[in-house]
């Protein structure tokens, strides 16, 4: 029994399929040993032999830099396997990516069994993303004392945020916990005009009114106590010139059509949900649309097979929560702004 | 006894809300809605029959 319970890989997750992300190309790309000494040392740990990196189709670069490590590497009895495939925003979900290395497609199934209980070739296998492989890499590397010399004592180390938006320069910045949210924005060359609110989390996360984002530090309490998380370690800043109902229109809408078909909540819930924000963007929405948008919101929870809906949920009450002065003013026929085009990755859709 | 839905399986017959209205409802497409999982013993029969005229065989009854 017990060698049939046995971890049989451990499966970096590099999908990266959040649009505004960028750190895992980062590291896959530039620090490929990092992330494969991680994954090793992983695999070590719970007697795993092989590690799969699994990665979408849209990420050459990373690819041949992980080919050309792998391929150089003698890790004793661990063997690296680099993987492309279908880049749509839910095919990076751990249930999908286990689905498409078993030969499926890249599409989440009904859990339990979760990918620990039966995942790679139906045995247990542990998942990770590229930066918790190289974070375990370096803490190997340098010590669990040079790990702490950064961050909070209930946050120690630092993290990898990929901060975008109303900022100077966009980019990926290495920043350590507990950092205050002013740094994280001034780190990006600071903000290009004054700010209205930051998305915290990327699509699946939380947009918080500016004022008291920038009150925040880069802490898993200080998030927490605003109903957020650092999540897939996007910041995406929006400035007062920019709508913010427009905006979360277009991302709600794009969810809407990232769900990967199979569940009839996710269907039909986000789908009425984008556009019923729609509506309210345009001005053209019923007195009722805002709550019967915070029922749906409520109703699809739980709903999926993944977490597709659950995630589009929090982003959209976040957005009553957020712009309900903007709700108003646009019944009202008032709107300021001007498009921000918020990144959207109209690449590869899985389709059933 | 708990109750649970397989998403990716159910179309939307609604026979198990027909059936078992204490514990199902539907949203506005007609897919079901469970508030509370915990099947109470007076009503494991009709969550039995329920789970046995669902058409795709979504509806699933877990023993404790």
């Amino acid at each position: 029994v017990a060698s049939t319970r046995r971890v049989s890989a451990v499966v970096v997750n590099g999908s990266e399929t959040e649009p505004a992300s960028r750190k895992d190309r980062l590291l896959l790309s530039r620090l490929p040993h990092l992330v494969l000494d991680g994954a090793a040392l992983a695999a070590g740990a719970v007697g795993a032999r092989e590690v799969v990196i699994k990665l979408g189709d849209d990420q050459p670069e990373a690819v041949a830099a992980l080919n050309g490590a792998a391929s150089v590497r003698h890790d004793g009895r661990v063997s690296f396997e680099v993987v492309a495939g279908p880049a749509g925003y839910v095919s990076g979900e751990e249930s999908a990516v286990v689905n498409f290395l078993n030969g499926g497609p890249a599409l989440p199934t009904f859990v339990p069994p979760r990918p620990f209980e039966r995942g790679y070739r139906r045995r247990p296998t542990m998942l990770c993303n590229p930066e918790t492989a190289a974070q375990i890499a370096l803490v190997a590397r340098f010590g669990d004392r040079w790990y702490r010399t950064l961050g909070t004592d209930a946050d120690p180390g630092s993290a990898l945020v990929t901060i975008t938006g109303a900022v100077r320069a966009p980019g990926v910045y290495e920043l350590a916990f507990g950092t205050p949210m002013t740094d994280l924005i001034a780190a990006a060359g600071g903000a290009t005009e004054p700010l209205r609110a930051l998305l915290v989390g990327g699509y699946f996360g939380t947009w918080v009114d500016a004022e008291r984002a920038l009150r925040l530090r880069l802490a898993r309490e200080d998030l927490g106590s605003l109903g957020c998380s650092l999540g897939s370690g996007v910041l995406i800043a929006l400035g007062e010139s920019s709508c913010g109902l427009h905006e979360s229109a277009r991302v709600m809408d794009w969810l809407a059509a990232e769900s990967s078909g199979q569940c009839g909540p996710c269907v039909h819930g986000l789908r009425a949900i984008a556009d019923s924000l729609t509506m309210l963007a345009d001005g053209r929405g019923a007195r009722d649309d805002r709550d019967r948008v915070l029922r749906w919101a409520a109703e699809v929870r739980g709903r999926g097979a993944c977490h597709h809906p659950d995630g589009a949920a929090r982003f959209v009450e976040s957005v009553v929560d957020v712009f309900s002065a903007e709700i108003g003013d646009h019944r009202n026929g008032v709107c300021r702004a001007a498009p921000a085009g918020l990144p959207l990755a109209h690449g590869a859709m899985v389709r059933r | 006894m708990k109750l649970r839905i397989n998403p990716i399986m159910c179309d939307g017959h609604g026979m198990c809300a027909e059936l078992l209205p204490e514990l199902i409802r539907l949203d506005d497409w007609g897919y079901p809605i469970i508030d509370v999982a915990e099947v109470p013993a007076e009503l494991e029969a009709l969550a039995r029959r329920a789970a046995d005229a669902c058409p795709t065989l979504a509806v699933l009854l877990d023993d404790d």
